[in-house]
């Protein structure tokens, strides 16, 4: 006996009704690939996921289906997920150096303070 | 789309007093604090497995729920609603895509999981068991069935593993559309000819009782949910997802002019819980254990594509590289 299904495509597949339980061949897996997405022309490329593929070329059309089916894209890059060398969350404390890092951004430097009170004093000394 | 009331199944060896308690507490105060755990993060053994088990589950929901509503691809009442039944279509699958590399990080191979789904050895949304007998069907599939899969999947993609929820904030925006899609489809038939309205009738007659199935039995209040709770596995209880469906949809559903086939359904004003006829959880627990009218053929259709495929797989394989588990 073969499946009967209402969409006469299946019926004609002639499907066991008892489907095999065997396993089927486990068959080695396909490498992974990381995928980025450029929206627009001139930004920059975002990660969106990863995929399997069986090398670059298929990468980036399988790429497109899955992460650009309605998104606006322009560009993708896909990179083995082996090639990313990662700094690891277990070593997250490399990120901790001196807490207090203000000398390394412009809101640390205000000289207007000083600029006011010596011209001040200028302006004073030549009355 | 995908279906609700995961099996969470109690175990003991991998109970979380066997793990470092230290450990465990920086985890538990990690997940308090919000924050997401990756994969490469510590984790208790137990966390692994009911993830690996609710991620997979959802992944062949996604991939079983393309099948009732592909069927009905090539009958499609039109052009435009072929396309949109295409795109629908193929966004279930690739949730499943997506879903399949979440489970992938927690180091179950996509092979694995293809194996358990045509072996019958895991499960995947009960829903998927029914057929789809007319196109009203797929209508009140992609409003309904995918209402209730956005609830899930808005509740989960709060949940604190990385990987999942970045692939569920991606599902949610495309799962808007299959609601919008599916609402349009019932507005049209609902408010067309009375051979349409009564074919949309008569598909929500058949498509309720497995829709109040969809969230699952209520949850046994147990230690090991409040610990998948805990961790933010399991994000709200099967009761209250299924009350939050019903506050949004059965309004929707009235005034359309149609009837729920539950005559004791009514919201209480007092608790503000509505009130519905218990669901057959005999007629659950049977369909998803095998003996359902579609379940031999969904696993048939899913083992012969994957044996349709098997060549293509291999002659694109090269053996000279080497799987690598995905990153994120
Ligand atoms: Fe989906
Ligand atoms: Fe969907």
């Amino acid at each position: 006996m073969s499946i009967k299904s209402l969409d006469p495509r299946i019926t004609r597949e002639n499907l066991p009704e008892e489907p095999d339980s065997k396993p089927l061949e486990n068959i080695h897996h396909w490498q992974t690939y990381e995928v980025f997405h450029q929206t627009k022309k001139g930004d920059r490329h975002i990660h969106v996921g990863s995929l399997h593929a069986p090398n670059q070329e298929m990468a980036v059309i399988l790429a497109k289906e899955q992460y650009s089916r309605r998104d606006k894209c322009v560009n993708l890059w896909v990179v083995k997920t082996a090639d990313i060398f990662s700094s690891g969350y277990e070593n997250e404390d490399i990120f901790e150096t001196t807490p207090e890092k203000t000398y390394r951004e412009a809101g640390g430097y205000k000289v207007m303070d000083k600029i006011n009170k010596f011209k001040k004093e200028r302006k004073q000394q030549s009355n | 789309m995908y279906g609700g009331g995961y099996i969470f199944e109690e175990t003991k060896n991998g109970s979380p007093e066997n793990e470092d308690s230290r450990k465990l507490e920086i985890f538990e105060a990690r997940i308090a604090a919000g924050e997401k755990i990756e994969p490469t993060d510590w984790m208790p053994a137990e966390y692994r497995k009911q993830l690996i088990r609710m991620i997979e589950q959802h992944a062949h929901s996604e991939i079983i729920g393309a099948l009732p509503e592909g069927t009905w691809i090539t009958r499609a009442p039109g052009f435009r609603r072929k396309l949109a039944l295409m795109a629908k279509v193929q966004d279930e699958v690739g949730h499943a895509q997506l879903l399949y590399s979440a489970a992938e990080t927690l180091g179950k191979t996509r092979e694995d999981m293809i194996n358990d789904l045509i072996t019958g050895k895991s499960k995947y949304s009960n829903v998927f068991n029914y057929p789809a007998v007319t196109w009203a069907d797929t209508a009140i599939i992609a409003w309904l069935i995918d209402a209730g899969a956005i609830i899930n999947q808005v509740a989960n993609s709060k949940g604190s593993y990385g990987p999942y929820c970045r692939a569920l904030e991606r599902i949610c925006v495309e799962e808007s559309f299959h609601l919008k899609y599916g609402h349009d489809n019932v507005v049209f038939l609902a408010t067309g000819t009375p051979k349409q309205r009564e074919m949309v009738q008569d598909a929500l007659n058949r498509w309720w009782p497995p829709i109040m199935h969809f969230f699952g039995p209520s949850d046994k209040i147990s230690v090991h949910t409040e610990t998948l709770m805990r961790w933010k596995v399991k994000m709200a209880s099967n009761d209250d997802m299924r009350q939050k469906f019903l506050d949004m949809y059965v309004p929707k559903i009235w005034e359309l002019g149609l009837t729920i086939p539950d005559p004791l359904l009514k919201k209480n004003e007092e608790t503000g819980q509505w009130e519905y006829t218990e669901p057959d959880w005999q007629e659950f627990k049977r369909v998803i254990n095998g003996d359902g009218p579609c379940n031999k053929e969904r696993l048939a259709v899913r083992r012969r594509a994957e044996e349709k495929g098997e060549w293509v797989r291999l002659a694109l394989l090269r053996s000279e590289e080497k799987y690598t588990v995905p990153l994120s």
